[in-house]
């Protein structure tokens, strides 16, 4: 019993010791990402452009609730013009990043974890190497950047059609003042404080969820239960992450509020 | 003299965690020559493979490629020679994202700045080797397995290699696509001055090709010989090996407790 308990520890730590290795190994292989800049924004295309409607759809619904509930709470304190402040906080702070990010490690996480993890199992990746191509610098890498780079991005627009949302319910639908809407929204959201914030938690959960997602496809055992297993790796872990990470950066960046 | 062998094997010795895979092994490849390494499955054959492609690093003993000891090579040492070497996968091992003409193109980009046109003509005078030139625009999706495989034979003599490796080429095939490949093995091989190593275990097909073939049983070499000397040996495992016997020097079971014990509840199942 305890010496398999200690078998788990050990193999689970070796895991983490060889995902922190190939971390550093994708970092400086990276440069070809950058100098054949075509591969990283194919991944882009594939990782974050594919995810635009996903984002978009479920930003624009998110924000109407948003405005329903924040409306029905609001009028009983009789503050309904702040509607606009707390659609936009909500979103821009919390809800954009994190939501959007575990969107992402759904619809790209996933997708990239089954296409590393296929490609080792059908000997693309041994091929590759034999071939005198580096598979991490000419498959990782390119696909690591891409999703950090698309992150921040689906964040943001997440929350843009977010707001829209909540100013489609909240002022189009239940007739909240369209100027105190927006001026209240403008007053109050700072842009260091508040977006800035935003923008770095989604471009450090971007790192978490395209790490999970590469090492996941990388480690895969070659056949077809292992990448099926990968696959689920990456959502759970990259939804830990997410929200453990969003605990951890809230605590840091919000501290006087 | 070691220059007249590209590749030479001594005393080699290979463990996976506990397991030894290859004992003892010392061959040489000469120049030129098309070679077989046959034996069972299981027998370690693409594992020496991989050890001679740098993939895996032995535990003891020498592998040298024209000269250079695999095992010692830096990183990019490593890549500088592996773009003299072909190898053909099991499968084929084609990247299923981009077109039969883009497989075959691809070592060509990344390793040359060669213009468009010239890759362009390289590439279907690959494929033309292979019978494939009207193919060029399909994905390996639409291939049969016989022709995944001639796809994947152009793109590992994409740069003209000094040595072309080949893991189980006939494995799967139908007797027509057998042929062809058996065919073009030999006739690339002459035709670039390459020197070929095949692991397989088709007997039949590879004592029509080869010039040379080594037998491994459990990790070690247990007979060597040209065609003719195989055909005519009288060692028990060549034997069984060219007759297909069931049971002979490699048993027909794996190994396991007396069926009488098993069957009588006493099982090797049962919970330690």
């Amino acid at each position: 019993m305890l010496t398999r308990l200690g078998h788990h520890v050990n193999g689970a730590l070796q895991r983490l010791g060889f995902a922190a290795r190939f971390f550093v190994m994708v970092l400086l292989w990276s440069s070809q990402s950058f100098r054949r800049l075509h591969l990283t924004i194919r991944e882009v295309y594939y990782a974050g452009f594919q995810s635009l409607l996903i984002i978009m759809v479920s930003g624009l619904f998110i924000g109407m609730v948003l405005g329903m509930q924040g409306y029905e709470t609001l009028q009983r304190y009789g503050s309904a013009d702040a509607l606009g402040v707390l659609v936009a906080l909500s979103l821009v702070r919390e809800l954009g990043p994190v939501v959007a990010a575990l969107l992402f490690a759904s619809r790209a996480g996933s997708s990239i974890t089954a296409e590393i993890g296929l490609m080792k199992a059908t000997e693309q990746l041994t091929a590759m190497d034999m071939m005198a191509v580096n598979p991490i610098a000419r498959v990782v890498a390119p696909r690591f950047w891409g999703g950090v780079i698309s992150m921040p991005l689906l964040a943001a627009l997440f929350s843009a059609t977010g707001v829209f949302g909540g100013y489609l319910i909240g002022v189009v639908f239940i007739g909240v003042d369209e100027g105190a809407f927006w001026s209240q929204m403008q007053a109050s959201v700072d842009f260091r404080y508040d977006v800035w914030s935003g923008i770095v938690k989604s471009f450090v959960f971007g790192i978490a969820v395209s790490l999970i997602a590469v090492f996941e496809g990388y480690d895969a055992q070659p056949t077809a239960e292992g990448v099926s297993s990968s696959i689920k790796g990456t959502v759970v872990k990259s939804a830990l992450a997410i929200l453990s990470l969003d605990f951890v950066l809230t605590s840091f960046m919000f501290r006087e509020a | 003299m070691a220059a007249d062998h590209l590749v030479e094997i001594r005393d080699l010795d290979f463990a996976y965690e506990d397991r030894l895979i290859l004992n003892g092994i010392s061959l040489q490849i000469p120049r030129g020559k098309v070679v077989a390494i046959m034996g069972g499955s299981g027998c370690g054959k693409t594992t020496l493979l991989r050890l001679i492609g740098g993939q895996l690093r032995p535990s003891r003993g020498e592998v040298l490629v024209d000269g250079q000891a695999v095992q010692r090579l830096r990183n990019d040492e490593l890549y500088a020679l592996r773009r003299r070497m072909g190898m053909l996968f099991q499968f084929g091992a084609l990247f299923t994202d981009i077109s039969v003409f883009e497989n075959v193109a691809y070592q060509m980009r990344e390793h040359t700045d060669l213009p468009e046109e010239l890759i362009r003509d390289m590439v279907l005078m690959k494929l033309n080797a292979v019978g494939l030139r009207g193919a060029h625009h399909l994905m390996p999706a639409e291939l049969s397995g016989g022709m995944a495989r001639r796809v994947a034979l152009a793109r590992a003599i994409a740069l003209d290699p000094m040595l072309i490796m080949y893991d189980e080429p006939f494995a799967g095939l139908d007797p027509i696509s057998l042929g062809v490949i058996g065919h073009l093995i030999r006739s690339l091989n002459d035709a670039l001055g390459a020197t070929t190593i095949m692991v397989t275990h088709d007997i039949q097909e590879s004592l029509l090709i080869v010039d040379f073939i080594y037998f491994m049983s459990e990790g070690k070499i247990v007979a060597l010989g040209t065609p003719d000397e195989i055909r005519a040996s009288k060692h028990p495992f060549v034997h069984q090996f060219v007759f297909a016997e069931a049971d002979g020097p490699v048993p027909f079971h794996y190994p396991a407790a007396p069926l009488v014990r098993e069957l009588l509840g006493k099982s090797a199942y049962a919970q330690p």
